[in-house]
């Protein structure tokens, strides 16, 4: 029978949500398993629906495994709307606060909502979806371990549901980018180590006798955020049966360990993974090799084994020793040579290729997320000078800086692999526009560059307003002052993210045109066909 | 370039490259991290630290839950504009009980490391009720619900048993009067020489200006109120301190 064991299952967990939904010690714990029970009852009532007792087809096992990565694109696409729209409704609440309505919809719940949403509904279903495309075609294998794909997709999901959730009704450990609570951090790893079964498994199984360079990345992303993930969530449940846990460190190392995952969150997550991307996607759509082999063992090598030490840097001048203080700013600097060679080897890849930035404008879109990795991890070690970072850190620009990597480095390449993908996925000729892809690509290099700008020049006014004396020594500003100074720059930020936003909806319907069949009946985009030239 | 040439061992066995980035990935965080727990001076010896009273710990539970960390950093650096707007720079041995850490990453309101004593209850409570009445300039959301939030006690020890169980010196006397001392810290009819001898400093009375329940706002404002104020700074040797 088709499901039938999920099934089972699936309905078997509904009660043991439904139970604990009854027995739950606090009130939050209750209602966000009544939100399981429904998840998952949700879930048994589709498979139902779709069961069936005639025996499944022969699988054919030489052919590529597309069903989760379909499903994980349109997943990518779904999630980066929402949790785009999160962010412009946070950053709309600072520039108008009668915006917040609590308890649900306050700022201080809609942040985590808006960093996870993005960072690992979006940023992670691309990785998952990525991750199982290149490792199949670059193995010639197809993915290890029959349905545990499905597993991974759908398990990753429901982290996600249940992540978002707890967010909202106030379930949250109180770790940047790591909020979560402890039975959901367990489900987490689960499904984790189901991934890196996965991905491993079909590795092991490859046809290739090399290991090509955007699995490395893939591997050393997985296997680091399964150990980032594990040791920054150890806590102590108040009962098996709540939603409260205490985190097992305190202090001084607490804060080192949560920033030690919370730097290489950005560089495993959103660095190593989207580079796997970056050497899939970008000789395939510009069809050249990558710049250059050595470069690549060298880069990756040096960035796996630098980003991990930068931890520290956002603890400067804090509680922290010094000496760790200072370690980490010496790694943080150093970072900066790995990450410019990856940035060379992806950008050298077009070489031969340059015109395609003005003729395709996936390339483009590509090319403009690699310039502003480099970009971004110019300004990373920069801040993390001791003497930069007393001014900047605390105030906007280190937001700046996180989205500049953000919207420029992880959205952009990540667009440019979906708009890739899709066509393949769903064996469509083409995209359903290309001219659509080019407003996506000028709507969302604009906006971020609206809120980069923006955000420098409030962060260092900030930074600059609060040391500010007076010629008899007193502070000029008191608090509040530096606070309503803020609020043009807090309009316009929103108006840049809403930019960008908008160049995700325009993909978003790109997207589903494209795998509902449709093609629009547009000029091509000059250049895009060489232009026939009269005999001479 | 022989090192690179032998890199094709690497690339050519699954397991190979998993262990290998997999210790070179641990290496950091073992030499930054693990010297923490037990280099002495990483903690400054300092004069009346004591883990939080139950009203303060719901209340900090509260915080976290509502995310102020988000917007208020509670680290204190030490420059001279931040001292002289916020107080004594920030100790590690100031958040040595606090199970998750709140020193926070952004300032959209200001530091509150040192915020106990700075303001009256009262003013707490109308702040946080609605801080544009109090600060017209302010961007932070509005928290009146937490006045008609009536506190979710149950069995308030297990959060006691559970940081002690991270290593928070709570004794069996704390423990026992968990939920006693709960409500009598909100109280100002109750018998507190108990609770006082337990948490020295702690600061007892009706915090949100309404006798008849201990709500949300009672646990935050006892919470806010304590923050910052239990080093005896007058017996701190600063020079000790520095590592």
């Amino acid at each position: 029978m088709k499901f039938g064991t999920e099934i089972v299952l699936l309905s078997l967990f509904a009660f043991g949500a439904l139970v604990a939904a009854g027995l739950g010690v606090d009130e939050p714990f209750r209602q966000h398993m009544w939100v399981l029970f429904f998840a998952l009852v949700g879930f048994t009532a589709i498979l139902l629906r779709n069961t069936d007792f005639k025996p499944a087809a022969p699988i054919d096992p030489s052919a590529y495994m597309d069903g989760p990565i379909r499903y994980g694109a349109i997943a990518t696409v779904f999630w980066g709307v929402v949790g785009m729209l999160v962010g412009l409704v946070i950053a709309l609440e600072l520039a108008y606060p009668q915006l917040n309505i609590g308890p649900w919809f306050n700022f201080g719940r809609l942040r985590p909502l808006h960093t996870s949403g993005v960072i690992f509904a979006f940023g992670g279903n691309a990785l998952l979806c990525t991750s199982m495309y290149v490792v199949q075609r670059t193995s010639r294998a197809r993915l290890f371990g029959g349905n545990l794909a499905w597993f991974v997709f759908w398990g990753y999901q429901l982290f996600i549901v249940m992540a978002a959730t707890g967010y909202l009704l106030g379930i949250t450990e109180g770790r940047e980018y790591a909020e979560p609570e402890w039975y959901v951090d367990l489900w987490l790893t689960v499904v984790w180590v189901a991934y890196l079964i996965l991905f491993l498994g079909t590795i092991l199984k490859r046809k290739e006798p090399h290991i090509y360079v955007a699995n490395w990345f893939y591997l050393s992303f997985i296997i680091t955020i399964a150990m980032l993930h594990v040791v920054n969530n150890l806590s102590m449940p108040v009962s098996f049966l709540g939603s409260k846990s205490y985190s097992a460190f305190s202090g001084v190392q607490d804060a080192l360990t949560q920033w030690w995952y919370g730097h290489n969150a950005v560089g495993f997550f959103l660095t190593a993974g989207f580079l796997g991307m970056m050497y899939y996607f970008v000789p395939k759509q510009v069809n050249r090799p990558v710049y250059s082999y050595r470069l690549s063992i060298i880069h990756f090598w040096a960035l796996i084994f630098l980003y991990i030490w930068a931890g520290p840097h956002h603890l400067h001048y804090t509680a922290l020793p010094d000496w760790a203080q200072t370690l980490g700013m010496v790694f943080s600097i150093m970072l900066w040579m790995p990450s410019w060679g990856g940035m060379i080897n992806g950008l050298m890849t077009l070489s031969g290729a340059w015109d395609k930035i003005r003729t395709d404008p996936i390339v483009r879109m590509m090319v403009a997320a690699i310039a502003f990795y480099g970009m971004s991890t110019f300004e990373g070690p920069m801040m993390s000078i001791k003497t930069v970072n007393s001014l900047s850190h605390y105030t906007d620009w280190t937001i700046g800086h996180v989205h500049s990597g953000a919207l420029g480095w992880v959205g952009l390449i990540t667009f440019g692999a979906i708009y890739y993908m899709v066509p393949k996925l769903w064996n469509r000729e083409r995209l359903y526009s290309m001219r659509l892809v080019t407003w996506h690509f000028w709507l969302a290099t604009l906006g971020i560059v609206v809120y980069a700008a923006v955000m420098w020049v409030s962060g260092i006014m900030q930074g600059l307003m609060w040391r500010e004396y007076d010629e008899q020594g007193f502070l000029v500003y008191s608090f509040a002052e530096t606070v309503a100074a803020m609020h043009p720059y807090y309009v316009m930020r929103a108006a840049g993210g809403a930019m960008y936003l908008a160049g995700m909806l325009i993909m978003a319907w790109n997207v589903t045109m494209t795998i509902r069949g449709y093609q629009r009946k547009e000029q091509p985009l000059p250049g895009s066909a060489p232009a026939l030239q009269p005999a001479e | 370039m022989g090192l690179i040439d032998k890199h094709a061992l690497i690339e050519k066995n699954a397991t190979l490259l998993l262990v290998g980035s997999l210790l070179v990935v641990t290496v950091g965080g073992i030499v930054e991290i693990a010297p923490l727990f037990y280099l002495d001076n990483t903690i400054e010896k300092v004069e009346g630290m004591r883990p939080y009273t139950p009203l303060e710990l719901a209340g900090r539970n509260i915080y976290v839950r509502e995310g102020c960390y988000l917007c208020h950093s509670q680290m204190i650096r030490p420059f001279r504009d931040e001292v002289e707007r916020y107080g004594h720079y920030s100790l590690a041995a100031e958040s040595m009980y606090d199970h998750p850490f709140q020193w926070g990453s952004k300032r959209t309101g200001p530091d509150l490391a040192r915020v106990g004593d700075r303001y009256s209850n009262a003013w707490h409570v109308q702040h946080l009720a609605d801080p544009r009445s109090v600060v017209p300039e302010s961007v932070m959301p509005n928290y009146a619900f937490l006045k008609d939030t009536p506190i979710e006690v149950k069995d308030f020890s297990t959060h006691l048993i559970a940081n002690r169980r991270v290593g928070v010196p709570y004794s069996d006397d704390m423990v026992a009067n968990a939920n006693a001392d709960l409500m009598a810290q909100a109280d100002p009819n109750a018998d507190t020489t108990g609770l006082e001898k337990r948490y020295p400093k702690a600061k007892v009375g009706d915090f949100d200006g309404n006798p008849q329940q201990v709500t949300e706002m009672d646990a935050l404002v006892a919470y806010l109120q304590m923050l910052g104020t239990l080093v005896d700074f007058k017996n701190y040797d600063e020079a000790a301190g520095y590592r």
